[in-house]
């Protein structure tokens, strides 16, 4: 048997609504609610109920990200992860960084699965899991809602624009989840007060052996989505046809 | 002068319509020749399609039998093969799309940049973040590579009257056999498609049932209207997955969209926010939707929805 990693990201909570800086480099984060990625919550769920099958001996979460990232791996770990390792940046690394990090892991770990979200709610990029399993040259499973492993293989139906695909991959390789895979469970406090006693590594990516881009892809300027017009508003169902056929919808 | 490769989306021998906006978008760039990139077993009636878009210089069919299913772990390594000349890669951010092209940028040693919205220059684009609540203007480095998936529903589909050469393509690529294609199911109906419908039907958790639903049908019927989703209706079993609109679902543009029972969190306007005109029908006139929609109806649903139905139908 061997591990399942899982990739743990510090995010803006969903519920919060996200404002523009004035200055327009980025978004307000003083004071805003932070939780885990609610796709990695996912993955983590997943992974934790591979092992209560015995089909996996360790649990790992993996975040990277800033020194508060430690919170949210504390999460992992009262959720049930056997450990935790921060790698631990300044400031946001792109998809193919965060990548390069995983791989390392993987070398390090020999994982049979890594389980991560399907995108960040923040960054919205979507692309760690593929780069990752590119690297790897192994295969990859997106936007899971179904995930069953057998023998040295993983039977994987994905969320797809057309429906539902199946797809079969051998291990190791990387699976992302979509939001119907499973429902994280809930901490107890029990499960919190034991968390603090497991192991939560840091480390960085120069011990890692990773390099930024010295030329990357570079965000120059944030702003507000431009604003809907007010609409109307109307009393019933034949005003609302009307007013549909005075926009020439109708 | 800058050189884009477009891969092309396709199923069942038929060109996806995401094509057609990627080629608008990568038109954007300027100065630009465009190739498309057709991979499948049989790739000659896809190749066809796709020469008779506008503004195309070739199309590149590479054909081989484990090109029968869209593998991204097969796709990949031959595109990141064929696409070392080019200065562009883009493909649609469609589910085919943002499996693949991550890939493929990961193998070239490149970074990607997600759901182009528009383009500034051919090395600087804007994007949405935050489920659409920012939009973060990006910069790929010059003398790279610059891999991309482009949000379709910020492209009009380029016009067709094209006559692009198709020639054969053949790469050196070690093709993996780890990753094997299984089933798909899927509604194969009548209904326009989401994805592309200029009138979309959508419904939230007020619609309480599946079998209510079958109200939403009847009136996305009369609309000839695509029928969509929130998460919420999804999540409860009410819609098939492949309907959920929203950050985490589809990003829709369509001409007309109804929103009935769904309040509208910040997710899912995301998905809608390019609509050209948003009803909303709502019993609780403090849902969010109210503040996005074009023309808001307060009021219960079960009674207004079979009205709208009749009302339409009475017109036609």
């Amino acid at each position: 048997m061997s591990p399942i990693l899982v990739g743990i990201k510090r995010v803006i909570d969903f519920s919060v609504r996200v404002r523009v800086k004035p200055d327009g480099s980025g978004v307000v984060t003083d004071g805003v609610k932070m939780s885990i990625n609610p796709f990695d919550e996912i993955a983590l769920e997943e992974a934790l109920r591979i092992k209560e099958r015995n089909l996996a001996n360790e649990v790992i979460a993996i975040s990277i990200g800033p020194a508060e990232a430690q919170q949210q791996l504390r999460t992992a770990l009262a959720m049930g992860a056997d450990r935790a390792l921060l790698v631990q940046v300044d400031s946001p690394v792109e998809p193919l960084t965060a990548a390069q990090v995983l791989w390392k892991l993987v070398q390090k770990h020999q994982p049979q699965l890594v389980i991560l979200g399907k995108q960040a709610i923040d960054d919205d990029n979507g692309q760690t899991g593929q780069m990752l399993a590119a690297l790897w040259d192994r295969p990859q499973a997106t936007y899971a809602s179904k995930l069953e492993l057998e023998a040295g293989r993983a039977r994987v139906t994905r969320e797809v624009d057309a429906g539902l695909e199946t797809i079969e991959i051998d291990l190791p390789g990387v699976v992302t989840t979509d939001l119907r895979l499973n429902e994280p469970r809930y901490i107890k406090l029990p499960d919190i007060m034991k968390a603090k006693k497991k192991p939560l590594d840091v480390t960085t990516l120069a011990e890692l052996g990773v390099a930024a881009p010295a030329q990357g892809i570079r965000s120059l300027k944030f702003e507000p989505p431009a604003p809907r017009a007010r609409g109307v508003m109307v009393k019933d169902a034949a005003e609302l046809i009307a007013a549909l056929q005075q926009r020439g919808v109708l | 002068m800058n050189k884009a490769l477009i891969i092309a989306e396709h199923f069942q021998g038929k060109l996806n319509a995401s094509t057609a906006k990627c080629v608008s978008c990568v038109q954007a760039i300027g100065d630009v020749e465009i190739d498309i990139a057709v991979l499948a077993a049989d790739a000659g009636p896809v190749a066809a399609e796709a020469a008779t878009l506008g503004g195309v210089r070739r199309v590149l069919m590479l054909e081989r039998a484990e090109n029968s299913e869209a593998l991204a772990a097969v796709m990949a390594p031959q595109i990141a093969a064929l696409g070392r000349g080019y200065t562009h890669l883009f493909g649609p951010s469609t589910t085919f799309g943002k499996d693949l092209m991550p890939r493929i940028a990961a193998l070239l040693g490149v970074g990607q940049i997600s759901d182009v919205m528009a383009v500034e220059s051919a090395y600087r684009f804007r994007r949405p973040v935050y489920a659409s609540n920012a939009i973060v203007t990006v910069e790929a480095p010059g003398g790279r590579i610059v891999v991309a998936t482009v949000r379709t529903a910020s492209f009009q589909p380029a016009a067709g009257g094209g006559q692009a050469a198709i020639e054969r393509a053949q790469v050196e690529a070690t093709l993996p056999t780890h990753t094997r294609f299984v089933s798909r199911s899927g509604a194969n109906t009548d209904r326009p498609d989401l994805q592309s419908a200029t009138r979309v039907v959508s419904g939230g958790r007020a619609l309480a049932s599946a079998e209510n639903f079958q109200l939403l049908y009847r009136l996305a019927d009369a609309l000839g209207a695509a029928v969509g989703a929130s998460r919420a209706a999804v999540d409860a079993g009410y819609a098939a997955n492949e309907l959920q609109v929203g950050q985490t679902g589809k990003i829709i543009a369509p001409e007309l969209y109804v929103a009935l029972g769904i309040s509208g969190a910040i997710q899912h306007l995301t998905g809608i926010k390019d609509a050209r005109t948003i009803v909303a029908v709502n019993k609780d006139s403090e849902a969010p939707i109210f503040e996005v929609a074009d023309i808001g109806l307060v009021g219960d649903l079960f009674q207004i929805v079979p009205e709208l139905e009749r009302l339409i139908r009475a017109r036609s």
